[in-house]
C-alpha cells in the first residue's frame, strides 16, 4: 500500500515533458475538475502525507514527531546494507537477462517458425499468471526434497541443491523465476522492434556478403535500442522495487539471506513501525528516481546523437 | 514475531491470502433484525482454533435465540498483527475478538480501544498472572480463551524406551541423548522446521524460564534496558541452538519443513525431540489421535540442572472493541460470559486439548488427561515454572525468527544474533515510548 504510494511518482517524473510552454486550454475549466480532483485526493495527498509521516513515529493510533529519526533508524537497520545488495543483484541480473533472453526470443519468434502464433503466445502466458500464485507454485518445485525440479534431477543421479533453502542460492533461484515471468513482456517489446526494421537492410547486406551473425550484430542490435531502451527500464523498475514474487518464495529468508528494499520496508510495516516503513519508502523512491533517471537520460540522448 | 497460542500454519497460502485479501476481509456487524441482536466474532484461522470457535458460537446460539454471532476468521501472526491494528484505529474490529495477552495486547492499546471488563461477573476468577497479561493500569480487557501452555521440548516415548533413555534435566544430558538417537539411525534426534519461521525461536523463548532461574530481575531491568541478549545467561540460549546444529542433530530437511511436518515427525517417531508450544499436542491429538500418548514433554534443559525451569505461555484472550455499543455490547459480554460458562470450559476441553493449566477457577481439567499434560502439570506442581518474556515485558523485537533461523542453519554466529537482535528490539522499545531507550 505504502509501496505503490511511494513509488507512484517516479514514473510520473520520468515521464514529465521536458519543457512547459503555456498552452491555450481547448477545454473549459470545469472539465479538469474531476481529473484534478481524484489525482489529488489519489495521489497528491497521499505522496505529501507519506513525506510527513516519515517524520513522525506513528502507531496508527497517534502520532509523535521526531524529525529525521526514522531515516537515522532506517540508515543504521543492520539488515538494510544486506538489502540494498539483494536489491541492486536482483534488479541488474534480472533486468539484463530479460534483455539478453528477450532479444534472442525476438529473433527466434520473429523468423520463419511454424506455428509463430502459438509460440509467441506461449512465451507471454507466464506473464499473465498471479505473481504469488507463480511463487508458490515455484516453491513447491523447488521444494529440496518433494519438489519436481529435484525430483527430476535425481532421476539423472544428480542431488539438486536446496534451491530456497540454501542462503547462497535463494537469491538467484527468485530471479530465475522472474526472468521467466518477466521475459514475455520483452519478448513482445523486441517483436515489435525487430518487425519495424526494414528488411531492404538485411538484403543489402545479405548481398554486401554479410552472415547471420553480422546482420544481427551490425544491423538488429543497433535498430532496436528504442526497445532495448524500454525493456531496460521497466524491468530495471521493476527489478528494484521487487517484493511480491520474493514474498511468496522466501520471505526474505533464510534468515535475512535473500531480502530486499521492498521486503524489509514490508517487515517494519507489519512490526507496526508505521512512520520507519513510510521513511523506508521515502528513501526507496529517491533510489529507484537517482538509478532511473540518468540511466533514462542516458539512453535518449544516445538515440538522439545515433 | 511473537510467538502464538494456536496452532499458527504460517504457510505461504495465508501470507498470500493476507497480501491479496487482507485489506477486503473486514467488516462488523450490528445491523440487527427484529428483535434479534447480531454480533461478529473475529478469530484466526488456524486449527483447532476455527473449530473450538465454530463449536462455541454453536453452543452460544442454540442457548441464547435472540443473539446471532457471525465467525469471521482472519490469518494469525504478523499478518493478523497488522490487521487487528488497522481494523481499530478505522473503528472496523468486530464486536468480540480473539487475540494474545501480553506484550501484543499491549501493542493495541487497550486504554484506548477496548471495554474495561473488570465488573464482569467472571473478572474475579482469574488467576494474578492472567489478570496482569490482559490488564493495563487503567483496566482489565480480556477473558482468557484455552489453557497455559509450556514452550518445551516434546519427545517421542517410544524411542527413549527403545534406547533406554531419562528425561534429561541439564543441557549436557541433552546433548548426550541426541548422539545416542543420532548413533542409532532412526530418527532425527532435533526436529527443525524452519518453512515456517517462527518455530525456530523455541530455543530461545523457552530457555527464558532458565534465564529467570540465574537471574530473577532480568525482564525487569531488560524492559529498563539494562540486560542484554547478547550477555550471559540469555546468549546462552542462541548458543545451545547454534551447537545443536553444529552437532548435526537437525532433521535433514529442517530448512524447508514446516510446523506440520514437525508435528508428523514428532508423532510417528521419525524424529526424537521437537523444541515447541505444548498446544501442538492438540494439532497431535487431530491428526495423529492413535499417538497422543506416545508425546512428553520436558523443559528445555539448562546447562545447570538447578536452573531448568519450564517457561509458560498464558492462554490468548477475547476482547471487546469500544465500538461496540448498546445491546450488541450486553450480548457481547453475554458471548464471553458464556465462553466460560460450563459448555464453554468443556469445548476448550475436547477441541483445544489442555497443555497446561487453566487460568481461571471457572474451568476444570479433564479426568482423563493426556501425557502432555500430566508432564506439564508436573512442574506446576513442583513450582518449576516461569512465564515467558513476552508476558513479563512489552518488548518483543520483530525480527528474532529471521535471527534464530540464521543461527540454527549456521548462517550466523550466536553471539553476533544475540547482539543483532539488541538492536532489533530497540525500536519496539522507542516504538512504546518506553524510558531509557
Amino acid at each position: 500500500m505504502t509501496t505503490l504510494v511511494a513509488s507512484r511518482p517516479s514514473a510520473d517524473d520520468a515521464l514529465k515533458p521536458p519543457k512547459r510552454r503555456p498552452i491555450k486550454s481547448s477545454y473549459p475549466t470545469w472539465f479538469y475538475i474531476p481529473a484534478g480532483v481524484f489525482y489529488l485526493v489519489l495521489f497528491a495527498v497521499p505522496t505529501f502525507a507519506s513525506l510527513y509521516f516519515s517524520l513522525t513515529r506513528w502507531t496508527l493510533f497517534d502520532t509523535e514527531f521526531i524529525g529525521l529519526d526514522n531515516f537515522v533508524q532506517f540508515f543504521s537497520e543492520p539488515m538494510l546494507l544486506r538489502g540494498f545488495t539483494n536489491t541492486f543483484i536482483y534488479g541488474f541480473l534480472t533486468s539484463g537477462a530479460k534483455v539478453v533472453l528477450g532479444l534472442l526470443l525476438g529473433v527466434f519468434l520473429t523468423s520463419q517458425i511454424a506455428a509463430r502464433g502459438y509460440l509467441r503466445s506461449v512465451v507471454f502466458f507466464p506473464v499473465l499468471v498471479s505473481t504469488i500464485g507463480v511463487g508458490i507454485t515455484f516453491k513447491v518445485l523447488m521444494d529440496p526434497f518433494d519438489g519436481l525440479i529435484n525430483s527430476g534431477l535425481a532421476l539423472f543421479g544428480i542431488t539438486g541443491p536446496g534451491w530456497l533453502t540454501d542462503p547462497s542460492l535463494a537469491l538467484f533461484s527468485i530471479a530465475l523465476v522472474d526472468v521467466w515471468k518477466g521475459v514475455g513482456i520483452a519478448t513482445l517489446i523486441y517483436i515489435a522492434g525487430i518487425a519495424a526494421i526494414p528488411p531492404e537492410y538485411y538484403e543489402a547486406a545479405r548481398v554486401d556478403g554479410a552472415n547471420g551473425w553480422q546482420r544481427f550484430w551490425r544491423i538488429t542490435v543497433p535498430l532496436v535500442r528504442p526497445a532495448t531502451t524500454t525493456v531496460v527500464l521497466l524491468s530495471l523498475i521493476g527489478g528494484l522495487r521487487a517484493f511480491d514474487l520474493i514474498w511468496a518464495m522466501t520471505r526474505g529468508g533464510p534468515g535475512f539471506t535473500s531480502d530486499v528494499i521492498g521486503s524489509v520496508i514490508y517487515k517494519q510495516y507489519q512490526a507496526g513501525f508505521y512512520g520507519l516503513s513510510t521513511a523506508g519508502n521515502v528513501v526507496l523512491f529517491v533510489v529507484v528516481t537517482a538509478i532511473i533517471v540518468p540511466i533514462a537520460i542516458w539512453f535518449n540522448k544516445r538515440e538522439v546523437e545515433r | 514475531m511473537s510467538m502464538r497460542l494456536g496452532a499458527r500454519k504460517g504457510s505461504v497460502v495465508l501470507a498470500a491470502a493476507a497480501l491479496v485479501a487482507g485489506m477486503a476481509a473486514c467488516s462488523s456487524g450490528g445491523g440487527s433484525g427484529g428483535d434479534q441482536v447480531e454480533i461478529t466474532f473475529l478469530t484466526q484461522n488456524g486449527e483447532p482454533g476455527a473449530t473450538a470457535a465454530q463449536e462455541l458460537v454453536d453452543a452460544f446460539m442454540a442457548a441464547n435465540e435472540d443473539v446471532v454471532v457471525n465467525l469471521e476468521t482472519q490469518p494469525p501472526g504478523a499478518e493478523g498483527d497488522n490487521l487487528m491494528k488497522t481494523k481499530l484505529a478505522t473503528g472496523e474490529m468486530a464486536d468480540v475478538f480473539h487475540y494474545n495477552s501480553g506484550s501484543l495486547l499491549q501493542a493495541l492499546n487497550p486504554d484506548q480501544n477496548l471495554v474495561d471488563l473488570s465488573d464482569q461477573e467472571w473478572a474475579d476468577s482469574l488467576v494474578e498472572d492472567m489478570r496482569t497479561v490482559v490488564s493495563t493500569d487503567n483496566g482489565m480487557y480480556g477473558a482468557p480463551w484455552g489453557t497455559t501452555q509450556a514452550g518445551a521440548v516434546m519427545y517421542n516415548k517410544p524411542i527413549y524406551e527403545e534406547l533406554g533413555l531419562e528425561v534429561p534435566t541439564d543441557w549436557a544430558g541433552f546433548m548426550a541423548n541426541n548422539q545416542a538417537i543420532l548413533d542409532a539411525g532412526t530418527a532425527a534426534p532435533i526436529i527443525q522446521t524452519y518453512g515456517d519461521t517462527w518455530t525456530s525461536q523455541l530455543f530461545v523463548l523457552a530457555d527464558f524460564a532458565n534465564v529467570t532461574a540465574q537471574d530473577p530481575d532480568w525482564a525487569a531491568e531488560y524492559t529498563a534496558h539494562n540486560r542484554f541478549y547478547a550477555d550471559q545467561p540469555a546468549l546462552q540460549a542462541f548458543e545451545n541452538q547454534q551447537e545443536a546444529f553444529e552437532a548435526g542433530y537437525f532433521n535433514e530437511d529442517f530448512a524447508s519443513a514446516l510446523y506440520d511436518d514437525g508435528i508428523r515427525m514428532l508423532a510417528t517417531g521419525e524424529g526424537a525431540h521437537y523444541p515447541i508450544l505444548t498446544g501442538a499436542g492438540a494439532a497431535v491429538a487431530q491428526n495423529y489421535p492413535d499417538n497422543l500418548q506416545d508425546i512428553g514433554v520436558f523443559a528445555l534443559p539448562a546447562q545447570d540442572a538447578a536452573d531448568t525451569r519450564l517457561t509458560v505461555w498464558l492462554p490468548n484472550a477475547m476482547y471487546i472493541p469500544n465500538t461496540t455499543e448498546g445491546e450488541e455490547l450486553e450480548a457481547a459480554q453475554r458471548f464471553i460470559a458464556f465462553a466460560l460458562s460450563e459448555e464453554g470450559c468443556r469445548i476448550q476441553n475436547e477441541v483445544l486439548v489442555p497443555s497446561g493449566p487453566f487460568t481461571t477457577d471457572l474451568c476444570e481439567l479433564p479426568e482423563d488427561a493426556a501425557p502432555t499434560l500430566t508432564d506439564v502439570q508436573t512442574y506446576f506442581d513442583a513450582g518449576l515454572t516461569s512465564p515467558a518474556l513476552e508476558f513479563l515485558s512489552p518488548i518483543k523485537g520483530p525480527s528474532l525468527e529471521q535471527i534464530t533461523v540464521e543461527v540454527g542453519s549456521g548462517i550466523r554466529p550466536a553471539a553476533d544474533g544475540a547482539a543483532l537482535y539488541d538492536v532489533d528490539v530497540e525500536k519496539q522499545a522507542q516504538q512504546l515510548g518506553l524510558e531509557g531507550w
